[in-house]
């Protein structure tokens, strides 16, 4: 059996208490939540904290609050929000994103916090001890070389989370914690182009909250490419948030790229382009195309790039009609099997009902 | 026998002898013992892919406090491997690693995080080999020779075989159709991972419990690797959870723990993890073919030339069956009046690849049947009607001399193509919509064991009491598939009891008699024969002693119900215990047995071995896809698929096996994959699986899974028990195809090769538009010097079953000839 | 990467666990490090939660904590401290067998037996959650249960019968052929 590498453990009740443990055992500790990314990671020695600090004891971190918007603990788990009709109606792309993460078991423990900070992800890492010594290590840990990208001096790896596009495309910041005081940034300013270091967190923050603006009139929308319906990371995602006018006039948006780079990609100059427009058919299309032309990822994932690279463009115009209020429950379906959890609906083609074949 | 015309327990659906322990949670799985005292084991593994080991220093592994034994190559002087031709692996290696994950050596402690750290600080000194990736190339890289056996350089094997003349039946034909495929290889994925715990007792005696499919075949390898007698060694098989082939080779680590166990005194234990799991492989051999099929006018096959390069790997393993399976099976399906094959394995620096579900016979199977929906177009055939007018006739001597007895292909064709409602769809539905249809078929066991012998494949004892109980022994083993609930079926079948009643020890070389082992798709044949002849035994002692208590004749009495009675005066019967306890007064102790052995294949030349089967199952399938034209995802509606069972002895079981057959059909048709990651050979020798995990390697999940419609054609086979042939992997053949065909009806592209990824059709697609053929495939077969080929001619021009030339007899000659010139 | 040489940390005292296992009061020691599977097949001899992975990518050692299912092989078993734990152990209520459990045997939703802890455990927690769960909704809830053996659609139709069974309703007609 796997198993884990020794460590110290630590399980404060409070926030202060293990921003102070933290701030006291300095770099060598690691936080824990669910535990769904770091412990798969710990026992194959990618990582080899001395300290865990687990944050399930602190009440705080749990808590779903109302404010002027929404404000999320960081230790929410993703079936929390998915059983949460609020964010159900009011953020989709959230609830769309948490939906999609993973499987329904690790959902159950995995936490918002966790999923914003996961691990970036590569082929050439996500592997044993044994594996990476075989390749002689790479960039991101131990080694010299990006295997993605062997002529660049960084790391490639993939940001693989599914609700950080989702949380920025609605303008979510977060909070981070430490023993010395606490800042609020813009959720995308947590984030680095660099798979090494591709958070701007400082070794003794603690992401403790996630606020998320009063978002009335905005409608948004996560779409996830991946090889299964269920398990896989995202191999490339689209979150899209938008407030139109009466007349059908965009009058803000924000479209974000996830799981193509080292960090989320959000997509200004889309947003620039929808903004003042009317979302036509060649106002999509030029969008996408847009969008599209910053898919440049690399070889590095359970997928081709190929693939990859072509999905943007028409990921995206399925995602900006949604929002136009198109009925694409059919492109969802399609999309490795989306439906059953986007929807209310069963899947038709799914059903017993054999002379039903959709 | 017209008593059983009404059977009681065969064909009615029931939950399995075994079902309730397993939804317990009681079944006990190699890695669920624990006995006391134990020790844990873990292998170190070689990191580069191939090398000479210069020096291995174990000292301060051997340091660490709770390390109490380290072995290595050393200890292993003998080699083994589950053919008898290709004794080419040890246990750990000694001088040589050929691939990454080969151990070198073996760490037994107190606990498995002592044994794993030691196994980390073994220092290994290697003097890296040139490394051999692509088969093709492997073909001219004798430098770099893995092995020092086999044809030459890194050809482990070729083959040539020719019925009839091929060349001049195609030239003679209509039209010839000329296609290369390639078939990327997978691995088995078993939800378990293979674990093992050997234990010795004072006397020097070794019982292994393995996760095995093949305990006898263990059994035998244990002795020989370890210089024991057989009558020291015990091989108990635990229930596998799961095996589909990839347990039914011998592993290095049931050799290590045994060593281990017999030089600490203590039992020692090894469980392997998932990574571990995907370097025993042993699974689908990666095959580029090339198919020259001659036809005639009305769509007749006229001849077939086959040609397959299988990528081995880096030992032998079932490799040599397995690169004939790539040739023996394709004309028992339709009617080849001449066949040619050829057939070659190399050596390659990557885990080695052996028997899958279909072993061997999948990969050609996915060539032959989309070329045959290129066949169809062509001639503007219906590809089921083409099929119909083309399948193998029952009774019949194919051109390589396979008996075929019942054939219920047509039939399943029938039935899928009703059920599917094919002719509404096919070429009928909007682009992005298909269906396709492929069939395949299979053996209900090989004709031979993997060492020639004449003793029986399969052997049951039965033991009945006065208590009423009945126990069966066997050697098989419980994969999963259901193998103790048919010899339950059969057994309480014949004797009028109720499975339920029926106890069995399976799977333990101490006590059960041989079975060859869950492989092959043998086990329902053949133990069910076994268990028949058997249980008869057994029923005719009952019946000899309950009629002279009745005085009636022992023919006229019916066991059915727990009850044996004359039908004529049913309230008269006495009830099965009795009847146990009058043959025990009238016999002593009762105790039966029952054996199997295939009829003698009808094939007379070297390498005729293979191929040969009491009876071979059908299928037939028709996929029903949705194929985005935008992103290249392929969406499976529904599968509809039949199957020639024979007859089914427990329908729950005989469908699960279908649905399981079709999943993963299109698990590798659509996503599975055990492929490898060749770094840049300017910057590194690495050559990595790509994807050793249960998230990267993709396998369907319960979202990816579509509905399944399964039809069973029951047409009884007279060598089958009751009837009964294989379910186990016939099932997954027409799968692949089926999905390639109903891609090609959806979207016009033609994917020549798994899997069928949205990347492949997307490229197809665009190739398309440019005005491209819109394929996706391999584009030539190597040039490769076959050997000259075997030639028999077929039944039907005269033939015997025997070769007019034999090259191997001429090679030799001529091998001698120049030994003698040499020496001169 | 610590090897042996290295600087490996002293072993962690281990320390006193209180839970709840299968409705009785549990008391074991552990260390942190050890992971609820680990304690569950090697401290407490409940093999019947079994391991694929151990990376939390299979499903195979699926159990319930309150009631979720949850994967034990990445659920620190100090994580459960004062919590309920729920193995497949536990499902049969006496000698009495869960519906699943016999349903799963009944209509070949078990073959090799890898997989089922861990699927009846989550399926257990669907129907308490969703009592008349559609056929999408139990794909949805079981897809994190890999299963090699059965494509999954006996899994389905044991469930099905679970549910057409709590309902009152008759045994489907040859649901199980």
């Amino acid at each position: 059996m796997m198993r884990l590498p020794d460590f110290r453990y630590y399980a404060p009740q409070t926030l202060q208490e293990a921003a102070n443990i933290l701030a006291d055992q300095g770099p060598t500790a690691s936080l824990i939540a669910g535990g769904t990314d770091l412990l798969p990671k710990m026992k194959r020695r990618q990582q080899e904290p001395e300290t865990l600090i687990a944050l399930n004891n602190i009440r705080q971190l749990k808590e779903i609050g109302n404010g002027p918007g929404l404000r999320l603990g960081a230790g929410v788990t993703l079936s929390d929000i998915v059983a949460d009709q609020r964010l159900e109606e009011d953020h989709r792309a959230l609830w769309q994103a948490a939906s999609q993460v993973a499987t329904p078991q690790l959902r159950n423990t995995a936490t918002l916090g966790g999923n914003l900070c996961v691990d970036t992800r590569c082929t050439y890492h996500d592997q044993s001890f044994e594996w990476r010594k075989a390749i002689d290590f790479c960039i991101k840990q131990d080694g010299e070389t990006c295997w993605a990208a062997p002529t660049s001096d960084r790391c490639w790896a993939v940001s693989s989370t599914d609700s950080a596009p989702a949380l920025i495309a609605l303008g979510a910041e977060v909070r981070l914690v430490a023993a010395s005081g606490e800042r609020t940034v813009p959720l995308e300013a947590l984030y680095r182009d660099d798979g090494a270091l591709y958070l701007t967190r400082q070794p003794e923050e603690i992401l403790a909250e996630v606020i998320l603006p009063s978002n009335a009139k905005w409608r948004s929308t996560y779409w996830k490419l991946r090889r299964r319906g269920a398990c896989d990371f995202p191999i490339l995602s689209v979150a899209a948030a938008l407030r139109s006018d009466a007349g059908g006039t965009v009058r803000e948006a924000r479209l974000v790229l996830g799981a193509i780079s080292s960090s989320p990609v959000l997509c200004n100059d889309v947003a620039a382009l929808l903004i003042g427009n009317r979302l036509s058919d060649d106002l999509i299309e030029e969008a996408a195309r847009l969008a599209g032309a910053s898919a440049r990822p690399k070889e590095n994932t359970d997928a081709p790039a190929y693939w990859r690279r072509r999905m943007a463009v028409p990921m995206v115009t399925w995602a900006l009609k949604e929002l136009r209020g198109d009925d694409m429950c059919d492109e969802r379906r399609r999309l490795a099997g989306q439906a059953a959890s986007m929807s209310h609906e069963p899947q038709s083609s799914q059903t017993t009902n054999e002379e039903n074949p959709k | 026998m017209s008593k059983r015309d009404k059977f009681r327990v065969v064909g009615k659906p029931r939950a399995r002898i075994d079902g309730l322990s397993k939804t317990t949670g009681q079944t006990r799985f190699a890695d669920d013992i624990t006995l006391p005292r134990m020790l844990h084991c873990k292998l170190l593994r070689s990191h580069v892919p191939h090398a000479e080991i210069l020096d291995l220093d174990v000292s301060r592994a051997e340091a660490m406090a709770g390390v109490h034994l380290i072995l290595t190559g050393e200890d292993f002087p003998v080699t083994y491997g589950i053919l008898p031709v290709s004794q080419d692996e040890r246990a750990l290696c000694k001088n040589k690693v050929r691939f990454v994950g080969d151990p070198v050596a073996a760490v037994i402690a107190v606990d498995e995080d002592t044994a794993e750290r030691a196994a980390r600080s073994i220092d290994v000194r290697y003097r890296p080999l040139t490394t051999v990736s692509d088969p093709v190339k492997a073909l001219s890289q004798d430098a770099a020779r893995l092995h020092d056996y086999g044809e030459e350089g890194n050809i482990h094997r070729r083959l040539a075989y020719s019925f009839g003349d091929v060349d001049e039946s195609l030239a003679d034909s209509a039209h010839v159709f000329e296609d290369v495929f390639f078939y990327q290889g997978n691995t088995h994925l078993a939800l378990e991972q293979h674990a093992a715990v050997a234990a010795a007792d004072p006397e020097g005696r070794v019982t292994l419990w393995s996760s095995t499919q093949c305990p006898h075949y263990v059994h035998r390898a244990l002795s020989k690797a370890l210089e024991l007698p057989t009558t020291q060694i015990r091989v108990i098989a635990c229930p596998n959870g799961g095996g589909f082939g990839g347990k039914t080779d011998v592993f290095n680590h049931e050799i290590v723990v045994t060593k281990a166990a017999l030089r600490c005194g203590r039992p020692v234990k090894i469980c392997l993890t998932r990574e571990e799991v995907f370097y025993c492989h042993r699974g689908r051999h990666p095959v580029l073919m090339k198919i020259r099929t001659g036809v005639s006018a009305d769509g007749k096959l006229t001849g077939m030339h086959l040609q397959t390069l299988l990528d081995g790997g880096a030992y032998g393993s079932y490799g040599v069956a397995s690169t004939f399976y790539t040739g023996a099976l394709q004309p028992v399906t339709y009617h080849l009046p001449r066949y040619r094959f050829d057939a070659c394995r190399v050596f390659t620096n990557k885990p080695p690849c052996g028997p899958k579900r279909g072993h061997g016979t999948p990969q050609p199977r996915f060539g032959q049947e989309i070329q045959l929906d290129k066949i169809a177009e062509k001639l503007n055939k219906d590809p089921a009607e083409l099929r119909l007018d083309i399948v193998e006739q029952p009774d019949t001597l194919t051109a390589n001399y396979l008996k075929i007895g019942t054939i219920g292909l047509a039939e399943c064709i029938k039935r899928v193509v009703a059920r599917s409602k094919w002719q509404d769809k096919h070429r009928k539905l909007p682009f992005g919509r298909g269906v396709g249809i492929a069939c395949g078929a299979y053996l209900s066991g090989a004709g031979h064991a993997i060492y020639w012998n004449k003793m029986p494949h399969s052997g049951v004892q039965l033991k009945l009491d006065r208590s009423g109980s009945v126990t069966v022994f066997c050697g098989s083993t419980d994969i999963g598939q259901g193998s103790n609930d048919v010899l339950a079926v059969i057994v309480a079948e014949v004797l009028g009891i109720c499975p339920d009643n029926v106890r069995t020890v399976t799977g333990d070389t101490a006590l059960t008699p041989v079975d060859l082992g869950s492989y092959s798709s043998r086990v329902t044949l053949m133990t069910g024969n076994a268990a028949i002849q058997a249980a008869e035994r057994a029923r005719d002692l009952l019946a000899k002693a309950v009629a002279e208590q009745l005085e009636v004749p022992g023919e006229t009495l019916l066991f059915a119900d727990g009850c044996v009675f004359d039908p004529a005066d049913p309230d008269s019967g006495v009830s099965f215990e009795q009847a146990v306890v009058a043959a025990e007064s009238r016999f002593g102790t009762l105790g039966t047995v029952g054996s199997y052995a295939p009829p003698r294949p009808e094939a007379r030349f070297k390498g005729g071995g293979v191929g040969p089967s009491p009876a071979y199952s059908y299928s037939a399938a028709v996929v029903d896809v949705e194929v985005d034209p935008e992103t290249g995802m392929i969406i499976v509606n529904r599968v509809y698929i039949a199957h020639d069972i024979g007859r089914a002895l427990n329908p729950v079981s005989v469908e699960g096996q279908v649905v399981g057959g079709v999943y993963m059909g299109l698990g590798e048709a659509l996503m599975e994959e055990q492929v490898f990651r060749r770094m840049p050979p300017k910057l590194s020798d690495a050559l990595v699986h790509r994807c050793p995990s249960m998230l990267d390697y993709k396998s369907l999940s319960s979202l990816d899974m579509p509905e399944v419609i399964v039809e069973l054609v029951e047409n009884p086979d007279p060598n089958g028990p009751f009837g009964a042939k294989e379910v186990g992997q016939g099932p997954l053949l027409p799968i692949m195809p089926a999905v390639a065909n109903a891609v090609y009806d959806a979207v016009g592209v033609r994917i020549d090769e798994v899997p069928i990824t949205p990347e492949k059709i997307l490229k197809g697609l665009d190739q398309k538009a440019r005005g491209g053929e819109g394929r996706v495939g391999p584009a030539d077969f190597p040039d490769i010097q076959w050997p000259e080929p075997y030639f028999v001619p077929p039944p039907w021009e005269g033939g015997d079953g025997q070769s007019t030339n034999d090259p191997e007899q001429k090679r030799a000659a001529t091998m001698h000839k120049m030994d003698r010139t040499t020496a001169s | 990467m610590n090897d042996a040489a290295g600087s490996v940390l002293q072993e962690a005292p281990e320390q006193p666990l209180l839970f709840m296992l299968n409705g009785e009061q549990q008391r074991v020691w552990v260390s942190a490090r050890n992971t609820l599977t680990e304690v569950l097949r090697e401290r407490l001899g409940l093999t019947g939660t079994k391991h694929g992975c151990e990376l939390g990518e299979c499903g195979a050692c699926t159990v319930l904590l309150d009631g979720n299912p949850v994967l034990s092989c990445l659920l620190l078993a100090v994580e459960c401290e004062g919590r309920s734990v729920e193995t497949v152990e536990g499902m049969m209520q006496g000698a009495k067998l869960h519906p699943l459990q016999s349903a799963f045997a009944e209509l070949g939703g078990t073959q090799c037996g890898y997989c089922t802890s861990g699927v009846l455990l989550t399926a257990k927690a669907l129907l308490e959650r969703q009592p008349a769960a559609t056929r999408g909704q139990i794909r949805e809830a079981l897809s994190g249960n890999l299963c090699r053996c059965t494509g999954y659609q006996q899994i389905f139709e044991s469930v099905e019968e679970v549910i057409r069974h709590m309902q009152g309703k008759p045994a489907e007609p040859g649901s199980a052929s």
